[in-house]
């Protein structure tokens, strides 16, 4: 009988300290003794409820199972079987609120780092590759087109290539990854590491067209009437970011997350002027909102040199979005939390650019219709804090590109496209979608296990259509 | 794949392209612009289409070189390829149907006026251009643009060629001696745009005018772009990048284009290139 220990196996990271200057990666990820040591900690129930909260239902017991026992091919090869994309769904997954939470140790002890292990066996993986060349599948004919890159398009793109399918992907900026290029930065997840997944793909024979900006360059309907496809995959994410609509909000220094975190991310502005792209250095940094992109803007703003960088919250500590692990490593690398404020208005000197914000302080009444308790301003707690960069936070919108463009392709009030939530059918016949621009802003594993569901409603639609035609 | 299969030197300092983007070419109207990139460590950056031709599948830009990255775009030649060629992007401007348009092209935005004279001709509306520059030999694409305007109205700040003074100047003796315009589109420097946009709010004449700020994506997800019109936030990329003159804000258009003049001035300095 193994000793199981109640905590976690602690995964290496690099020191504090040293994060704030680095973009290397913070987390070092596992030894095989610790990672062997970590799924001992795993009881191997009859009744693993955690593949239950996992959105690609990755047969975790397996895997586990196969790192107690060292065999790391085998546990690759298990995760494989539902996740193509392992090495960062073990980067970035909110495992806490997934398949962690659902772990049966979970309450006597600290549940079984099923993240953690994902992310060794990928990267055992990657630096084991198996020498056997991709399996070549069977052709079968159905030209399918995926629009954008990120998370559920490359799911999407995966699952029907590896049917046999020919597929393309079409992206609007000029690298592919969406949210996993422009948006995570490197320290949380290695660019390298997408590069290696999509040149998987590329080896399955995805095809992928950088460039392409659906609904612009080319329509939906040109994709279906004139260039060919059978059928198409929405996956655009929810690409627009939301601003807050109070005075100063267009001075300079003031940027929403995502131009703050594309400017570092996707064009490397941490490097300039080695790469052409600037962005403004914060010597003291504000970033609206909680979640976890709130936590991506303040740590790049830490390592782009802040002496201060805060997170301003008009909630509590209890209804931040983000993740633990990264709440944690904020405030570990110096990231300061000015929890109950309401930012009012952004201030500015007589060249435009931001030197600070109006701030109210709150106190929580009664949960409103997201379920968290809504913020109520305390008259007389008016107060200005000093910012000369403020990054905005609060989430994003369906980008309208698309939906715009595409007649006959119903959205809701939000602007998110309507789809069925089982196969990402929407409105349009050939037309699917999944991710964000259905759901609004949520996560990478989630926006995975919608381009899953609608790749096998898209296989069903394919097969049916040839039927038909064989008739 | 973008290649370079045209250049001209249309001043020392601004050249016309036309390229080879057969995809692009497909669905570009009036008004719309493309995003380029052309190393690898480069910026993206936004230029008005000026010409193009889905049957040949080419599309014309004019870029004049202002910074680092103009630079880099005005030294590629012929057989060149364009790493990146995105587009097109932003909204076609609406136009009108009839009436007798008058089209403003300061500097080097003559080149994004010539795609509306050819489609309001296309149309039937008469087409008055009144073009600008500092001296005779800046003033490009008369071959263009004079053609393709049933009244066109040379200006020079020197007066070495056709009126002399600034287009907002002739504009107004035009407007002013019952030319009859029924509608104006201006393309230039801000404050020529601006300069126009306050000859013509006076006198009831509509207005729309090009505005190209800071962008980084050009697909409304950073929101780099956003420029204030009639009192609400608006992505030039998406929502413009015609806007109507008489409701834009200016001053904070101007201050949010110098948001990088620092790193402009390191980075042309780095490359060895005087501003």
């Amino acid at each position: 009988m193994p000793i199981v220990y109640p905590h976690k196996i602690e995964m290496p990271c690099r020191d504090p300290g040293e994060r704030r200057s680095t973009w290397d990666e913070v987390a070092l990820g596992y030894t095989e003794e610790q990672a062997v040591a970590e799924a001992r900690r795993c009881i191997q129930c009859q009744d693993p409820r955690c593949e239950l909260g996992c959105p690609v239902n990755v047969p975790i017991r397996e895997f586990v199972r196969c790192v107690a026992l060292r065999d790391f091919e085998g546990a690759a090869r298990a995760i494989r079987r539902k996740n193509l994309l392992p090495a960062i769904c073990g980067r970035v997954c909110p495992v806490e609120h997934q398949c962690e939470l659902h772990c049966v140790v979970l309450g006597k002890q600290e549940p079984v780092a099923i993240g953690r292990l994902e992310r060794f066996v990928a990267d055992w993986q990657r630096a084991h590759p198996s020498n056997g060349a991709v399996e070549s599948v069977a052709r079968r004919p159905g030209k399918v087109a995926i629009v954008g890159s990120g998370p559920a398009g490359l799911t999407a793109a995966s699952d029907l290539a590896q049917l046999g399918y020919s597929v393309t992907v079409f992206e609007a900026l000029h690298a592919i990854g969406g949210v996993l290029r422009y948006g995570i930065p490197e320290y949380r997840l290695p660019k390298a590491i997408v590069d290696e997944d999509v040149e998987q793909l590329e080896r399955m024979g995805v095809e992928f067209q950088t460039n392409v900006i659906v609904g612009k360059t080319i329509t939906i309907d040109q994709l279906l009437d004139e260039d060919g496809y059978d059928t198409v995959f929405l996956g655009t994410g929810a690409g627009c970011p939301m601003f807050m609509d109070v005075p100063g909000e267009n001075l300079k220094g003031v940027y929403s997350a995502n131009e703050f975190l594309t400017r570092v991310n996707l064009m490397h502005a941490y490097s300039f002027p080695a790469f052409d792209t600037p962005v403004r250095r914060p010597r003291k940094a504000a970033v609206i909102g909680a979640g976890d992109t709130a936590m991506d803007g303040v740590r790049a703003a830490i390592r782009l040199g802040a002496e201060e960088a805060h997170i301003v919250y008009r909630r509590s500590e209890q209804e931040k979005g983000a993740r633990d692990e990264d709440y944690r490593r904020a405030a570990e690398e110096g990231a300061i939390f000015d929890w109950l404020t309401l930012p009012t208005r952004f201030l500015g000197d007589e060249n435009g650019w931001v030197t600070g914000l109006e701030c109210i302080r709150t106190e929580l009444g009664e949960p409103d219709e997201s379920g968290r308790r809504r913020p109520i301003p305390v008259p007389g707690s008016e107060f200005t804090m000093e910012a000369d960069v403020v990054v905005i936070a609060l989430g994003t919108n369906p980008n309208p590109l698309v939906p715009q463009a595409t007649a006959g392709l119903e959205t809701d009030a939000h602007g998110c496209v309507r789809a069925d939530p089982e196969t990402g059918a929407t409105s349009r016949e050939g037309v699917f979608a999944g991710g964000d621009i259905v759901t609004g802003a949520a996560t990478v594993i989630l926006a995975m296990g919608a381009g899953r569901k609608a790749a096998a409603a898209i296989h069903g639609y394919l097969t049916e259509k040839e039927n038909e035609q064989a008739r | 794949m973008t290649t370079v299969i045209e250049k001209r030197d249309l001043t020392d300092i601004t050249k016309l392209f036309v390229v080879s983007s057969p995809l692009v070419a497909r669905n570009a109207r009036p008004g719309q612009f493309v995003i380029l990139r052309v190393t690898e460590t480069g910026e993206r950056v936004p230029i008005s289409i000026t010409d193009f031709d889905p049957v040949a599948g080419t599309i014309t830009i004019v870029v004049q070189e202002v910074g680092r990255t103009s630079r880099l775009i005005c030294a590629l030649e012929e057989g060149d390829e364009i790493l990146d060629f995105a587009g097109p992007l932003g909204l076609p401007v609406a136009l009108p149907e009839s009436g007798h348009a008058v089209l403003v092209g300061g500097g080097f935005g003559a080149g994004a006026v010539y795609p509306i004279a050819c489609e309001l001709r296309a149309r039937g509306v008469v087409v008055s251009s009144i073009v600008g520059a500092r001296t005779a030999e800046l003033l490009i694409l008369r071959e263009l643009l004079e053609p393709a305007s049933d009244h066109y109205h040379p200006c020079t700040d020197d007066g070495s060629l056709g009126y002399h003074g600034f287009v907002s100047g002739r504009l107004v003796e035009l407007i002013d001696a019952g030319a009859g315009y029924t509608s104006c589109f201006a393309v230039g420097p801000m404050p020529m745009m601006r300069a126009v946009a306050e000859v013509t709010r006076p006198r009831g004449l509509a207005t729309m005018v090009s505005l190209d700020p800071l962008m980084v994506d050009g697909t409304g997800m950073c929101g780099g772009c956003r420029v204030t019109v009639d009192g609400r936030t608006q992505f030039a990329c998406v929502h413009g990048p015609f806007f109507d003159a008489h409701k834009v804000d200016y001053d904070q258009a101007v201050a949010r284009s110098k948001t990088y003049v620092d790193e402009e001035r390191l980075a042309c300095e780095l490359a060895g290139v005087g501003r």
